[in-house]
């Protein structure tokens, strides 16, 4: 996850799943709709995001649906994860389950669009690289950590189930 | 020890004494429902992935509604798909009879004390007959399907008085788009909202309803309101035995001195009729205060605004008016049995005497489907819960949002107006 620095790309408070997700493309299926993801906040996201870029919000991140396509649209545009001042608790969880790492971190007031960080989801630790500083984000929830190892929620359970006969 | 209402659900569900906030539990789920988009399409391949099949088919309630009614080649597939998938598990399933948030607890499955989830976001609809019920996402929900648990973070509570009755011509829509403006969108935090006082105890169920249904606008887990005797009377009518239901529901309140995380007090009787403006139920702000934007949709729909008691507010405004020229008023009764009651009342053919075009009862523009979305040149009156921007289709369409008595009021001037100056 650490490793060589990407791209910031920064958003302001309450992105609803209208915009992650936008419902006029909901048939198209997620290839369609990651590529219409967020473009009503930033046209040139979608086309411009590469894989191992980093998301960072201010609060409530996710706000509206609970279409987890909202999620998938981003884990699908190969984010590395979204680093918000707060998260809406159905995306937090649809998150989660999808296996793309959320992480909520009170003051991201240093980072500016198109800064260049890494992103260390394990250690839970944002760093700025050219600035030369690190942000930490708040510890995730020790029984949500299983689910985040195993690498989401089905092959969580998947494993639960090969246990348990 | 005293605890909240939410508290207490949420022990019963996961076996213990007592919780404590901020405790995370895996509770047992009594009630899942799900709905035609976020339901069989999207779990089946993942039960099927897992080997699994249901963890007990009778707690299953599976609603066709957002797709409904089939009129493209995807939505006929899926409704295809969602009809094959209820035969074979065995589950309840009604079938284009309406929005799943409205004809859950019409259906009779859903009851106070309850713990139950939904596959749709105003899931806290359920919180009106004080279960409580949230939302969540379709991998989630195959998670419920297939262990018949879920985990919870057990929430504090964000209790919400309102004191006093509100004034003729304000409706439990204006509250709640009050609320939006006043406490933000993420002021429900994630935890419970709890709706108390005279004018919540006043409200009919289905204005109760509309304050449940708009918790997710405030961004809480849920939306509680204590079951009493309307609640008990609601249930009565859709044939269930509530027979000491004063003993049965007596736990399910919030203590006097229970410790809550938030406590905010109103006065419903000094509340304007509300409207918010494009494109955030926080941008709340009086009727009056928007008067003169010209409108050319005024929609009645959605699980938030368009039940009986919606499509009887707004008859009361059209009654003998017609909708403004150039203004299409369309409405979408969330139920097909609310519908029925409003043509039985003659409150439907006052509807259509004012111009009105019948939609059918499903969730149609709100979920941005159906031939009816907004144009780009389109602003909407809306009776339904959110506003944001390309919803309900183009995304330069403008909806604002209001209480049914506002967007009929507003229908027949052409522009926004507060229903009380439209004198019935
Ligand atoms: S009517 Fe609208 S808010 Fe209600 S369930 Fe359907 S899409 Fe959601």
């Amino acid at each position: 996850m650490s490793g060589q620095a990407r791209r910031i790309w920064l958003f302001g408070d309450d992105i609803d799943t209208d915009q992650l997700a936008p419902g006029r493309y909901m048939r198209g299926g997620i290839e369609e709709l990651a590529a219409h993801c967020l473009e009503a906040a930033r046209p040139d996201f979608a086309a411009g995001v590469r894989p191992g870029d980093i998301l960072v919000a201010g609060k409530n991140f996710g706000m509206g649906s609970s279409r987890e396509q909202a999620a998938e649209a981003l884990r699908h545009l190969g984010l590395a994860g979204v680093v918000a001042r707060s998260f809406a608790g159905i995306f937090y969880r649809n998150a989660i389950n999808l296996g793309l790492p959320v992480l909520t971190a009170p003051d991201l007031s240093s980072v500016a669009d198109g800064d260049r960080a890494t992103l260390d989801t394990r250690a839970g630790v944002l760093r700025l690289t050219e600035k030369g500083a690190d942000i930490r984000t708040e510890p995730i929830p020790e029984n949500l950590r299983g689910i985040i190892a195993d690498g989401g929620l089905v092959p969580h359970l998947k494993k639960r189930f090969a246990e348990t006969p | 020890m005293t605890a909240t209402l939410a508290q207490k659900i949420m022990a019963r569900a996961c076996g213990r004494e007592s919780v404590t906030v901020g405790d995370v539990v895996t509770a047992q789920v009594d009630l899942a429902m799900i709905h035609d988009s976020g339901g069989p399409r999207r779990v089946e391949p993942i039960l099927k992935e897992l080997g699994v099949g249901l963890f007990d088919p009778a707690k299953v309630v599976l609603i066709s509604d957002h797709f409904v009614p089939g009129d493209t080649d995807e939505g006929a597939r899926i409704l295809d798909l969602t009809r094959a998938w209820a035969r074979e598990k065995g589950v309840r399933f009604h079938d284009g009879v309406g929005i799943c948030h409205v004809v859950l607890p019409e259906s009779g499955a859903l009851r106070p004390g309850m713990l139950a989830v939904g596959g749709d976001s105003h899931s806290p609809t359920g919180g009106a007959f004080g279960a409580y019920m949230f939302g969540i996402g379709a991998t989630e929900m195959a998670g419920v399907l297939a262990t018949g648990e879920i985990w919870v973070r057990v929430p504090g509570t964000i209790l919400i008085e309102w004191r006093g009755r509100l004034s003729p011509g304000v409706m439990a829509k204006d509250m709640m788009l009050a609320l939006c403006g006043r406490l933000g969108m993420d002021g429900g935090k994630y935890q419970a909202v709890e709706y108390t006082g005279e004018a919540i105890a006043a409200l009919s169920m289905q204005e109760r309803m509309t304050m449940a249904n708009m918790a997710a606008e405030l961004g809480g887990q849920t939306g509680l309101i204590a079951p009493d005797a309307e609640t008990a009377r609601f249930l009565h009518g859709t044939g269930a035995d509530v027979t000491g239901w004063q003993q049965d529901w007596a736990w399910l309140r919030t203590d006097p001195g229970a410790t809550l995380q938030e406590h905010h007090v109103f006065d419903a009787a000094a509340l304007p009729p509300q409207v918010a403006a494009p494109h955030s139920p926080a941008n709340a702000m009086p009727a009056a205060e928007a008067e003169g934007t010209a409108v050319n949709v005024a929609y009645i729909g959605a699980c938030t605004g368009a039940k009986y008691d919606d499509l009887a507010a707004a008859a009361s405004i059209l009654k003998g008016r017609k909708a403004a020229p150039g203004v299409e008023i369309l409405v979408a009764p969330s139920s097909k049995r609310d519908q029925d009651r409003a043509a039985e009342h003659g409150t439907l053919g006052v509807l259509e005497e004012a111009g009105a075009r019948l939609l059918p009862n499903a969730c149609g523009i709100c979920a941005g489907y159906g031939a009816h979305r907004l144009g780009a040149d389109v602003t909407c009156i809306s009776s339904t819960a959110r506003n944001f921007k390309g919803r309900m289709g183009d995304p330069e369409s403008k909806v604002w949002l209001g209480s049914p008595l506002t967007v009929a009021a507003s229908a027949v001037t052409g522009r926004i107006t507060d229903p009380r100056e439209v004198t019935t």
